[in-house]
């Protein structure tokens, strides 16, 4: 069995919270020392790259994937621009976005690196790089996610960025921007009040949290449309995250998962984890969901049977 | 007294400024999409008939999710790129804000029970649609404008929500124009069905390529403007959260229930300058114009 190209996962929130305003609400402080934390291990692993898939940057043609050495710009959130601005400079591997780009077309996808000046970063790439990787120690890249992708494109989505990975020879910390549970107040809240939404979504948190704790990736990308049907405002087809995460890191439940942080971000479900693989594996569960290798399109089911 | 002097569908895919070249957008075309802009520039013509103050943007493309945010500074000077189409659109801006009108409607959203925000941060970047809109409606920019943000409880809890939240919205600001010493033209900025292909042509201009999505979304779409053209206003709102579920329309943010409600719910014939796909989605330019005597059959 050849070795890993992935040191370890993280899967870490979106919202400029931690990053802004740690001190005014003591989950924020502690999402913000997850982050440090997971700082400090990416900076002791021997990481060659930060594979960054963020939930709040989506694309419609195909995939996007960030290939500029060095954007730069000042970041505001439509929501929380009252939080303050982040100013970011990102150091990017482009070699690997070019790669990476190659491999989705292998494998049927239609993608396309992005390179220009003043392209907006989204909100949770920058919250998660300039707290992962404030001093461009290791070069990162960052892929959308398509709004009308649904299971099968974003399996194979991960598989050409594992391949990418093994081809090049490099390792990665996978990074996952998305919250768990995604309904936010809809109103101001004082810091201070920040809670999850409801008793339903953090029930839920902390049963994806638990299996993420015990290391089960597999299952939890094979729970993913039930997450997405629970817990998920339903702002894009599916919860798309995890099968990304799976298919990269490995389509197994062998992983030591530790749950560094969690706490609520104006309602959503805010947590920092880390996911390193390991031998053992966890669970008693085979799934009979179709692996995907290539993607092969849409398959046009409305245009079938008319004849 | 204020008045709104005109209300104007105007969609905002960047493709229509990357084929007319402006020289604030950095990418060059070929061309494309005649029949929109073609349909844009005669509204356009119009406006510079109408005396007015303001132009009020309510965009899908400042997504906000605590209640609905209105700028607060007047000034921003920076560059746009769209997030899904960087290649097509890299746009210069330099535009003016008119704050005075912009919280007299923040207020009296908020007088109204609704969740609202002053956007007073100069970083902030003004989205694409925004631009597209204003810019396409008047090139010259010699307009302020205020544009408003999308608040999205179609996600939240429904259309038939989102509907009645934007016309909520659009009393309001109907009533702080009206009090108000400002002549505003009203833009509901987005397509009409909102189905993309996830593709591009390697020329995206190439017109060969250009078509809607499928005939479902085509029939919906002209269904709707069928409705506009015999001034069936009411009628349009009152299917929005059906066609918006079927087309996956863009009509998802509010922007034409507000506008509608805005204008007072008008029952006179919309004034269509051209309907035409743009990688799969539908779009019309469309204005209604309250005043009879200056009121026109485009198409």
């Amino acid at each position: 069995m050849s070795e890993s190209p992935i040191c370890f996962g993280l899967y870490v929130p979106p919202q400029p919270h931690p990053l802004l305003v740690p001190e005014q609400n003591e989950g924020w402080g502690q999402l913000r020392s997850a982050f440090d934390t997971a700082r400090q291990r990416i900076e002791e692993s021997d990481a060659d790259l930060i594979l960054v898939y963020s939930t709040t940057w989506p694309s419609v043609i195909g995939h996007q994937i960030q290939a500029h050495p060095e954007p730069e710009w000042t970041h505001v959130d439509d929501d929380f621009h009252f939080l303050g601005s982040m100013p970011y400079k990102f150091k990017m591997d482009s070699d690997f976005a070019h790669g990476y780009n190659e491999n989705c077309g292998e494998r049927g996808l239609h993608s396309r690196t992005i390179a220009y000046d003043g392209f907006p970063i989204d909100t949770g790439s920058v919250v998660a790089l300039k707290l992962l990787n404030p001093d461009n120690r290791i070069p990162a890249c960052i892929v959308s996610s398509n709004v009308y992708s649904n299971r099968a494109e974003s399996i194979v989505l991960g598989k050409a960025a594992r391949d990418t990975l093994q081809q090049q020879g490099k390792k990665a910390v996978v990074v996952v921007v998305a919250t768990l549970s995604n309904r936010m107040f809809t109103e101001h809240i004082e810091p201070k009040d920040d809670r999850i939404h409801s008793a339903k979504d953090e029930e839920w948190n902390q049963k994806i949290m638990e299996f993420f704790g015990q290391g089960r990736l597999e299952d939890l990308s094979q729970l993913s449309r039930e997450i997405h049907g629970q817990i998920r405002v339903q702002k894009v087809v599916a919860y798309k995250p995890v099968w990304w995460m799976a298919a990269t890191m490995g389509q197994s439940n062998n992983y030591k998962g530790e749950v560094l942080a969690y706490a609520a971000l104006h309602g959503s479900g805010g947590a920092v984890i880390q996911l390193t693989p390991t031998a053992g594996s966890i669970g008693d569960k085979e799934f009979d969901e179709d692996d995907v290798e290539v993607y092969s399109g849409d398959r046009d089911v409305l245009d079938k049977g008319m004849n | 007294m204020g008045e709104i002097v005109a209300g104007c569908i105007a969609p905002h895919p960047p493709h229509v400024v990357y084929a007319d070249n402006p020289p604030q957008n950095e990418p060059n075309s070929e061309g494309g999409w005649e029949t929109l802009r073609w349909g844009y520039a005669k509204l356009a013509n119009k406006l510079k008939t109408l005396d007015y103050d303001a132009l009020v943007i309510f965009t899908p493309h400042w997504q906000t999710y605590i209640g609905t945010h209105f700028l607060g500074l007047p000034h921003f000077k920076s560059k746009s790129v769209d997030p899904v189409f960087p290649n097509l659109f890299q746009f210069n801006y330099d535009l003016g804000v008119d704050v005075e009108l912009s919280r007299a409607m923040h207020d009296a959203a908020k007088d109204a029970g609704m969740v609202t925000m002053m956007m007073e941060n100069q970083d902030f970047r003004i989205d694409y649609g925004t631009i597209v809109s204003a810019h396409m409606l008047n090139r010259d920019w010699d307009k302020p404008i205020v544009p408003i943000s999308s608040n999205r409880s179609r996600h939240y809890y429904s259309v038939e929500v989102m509907n009645e939240q934007a016309r909520a919205l659009g009393r309001a600001c109907r009533k702080a124009i009206l009090e108000s010493d400002k002549r505003v033209v009203l833009v509901s900025t987005h397509s009409l069905s909102h189905r993309h292909f996830t593709t591009e042509p390697p020329i995206p201009e190439d017109m060969s390529k250009q078509h809607i999505y499928n005939h479902s979304n085509y029939v919906w779409d002209m269904k709707l403007i069928d409705l506009m053209r015999e001034g069936k206003m009411q009628e349009v709102i009152d299917l929005m959260p059906e066609f918006t579920e079927q087309t996956m329309a863009e009509t998802d943010s509010g922007s034409i229930s507000w506008m509608m409600e805005a204008l007072g719910m008008p029952d006179y014939p919309a004034e269509i300058y051209g309907y035409q796909s743009v990688i799969g989605t539908g779009n019309v330019v469309a204005a209604w114009d309250p005043n009879p005597e200056t009121r026109e059959v485009v198409l």
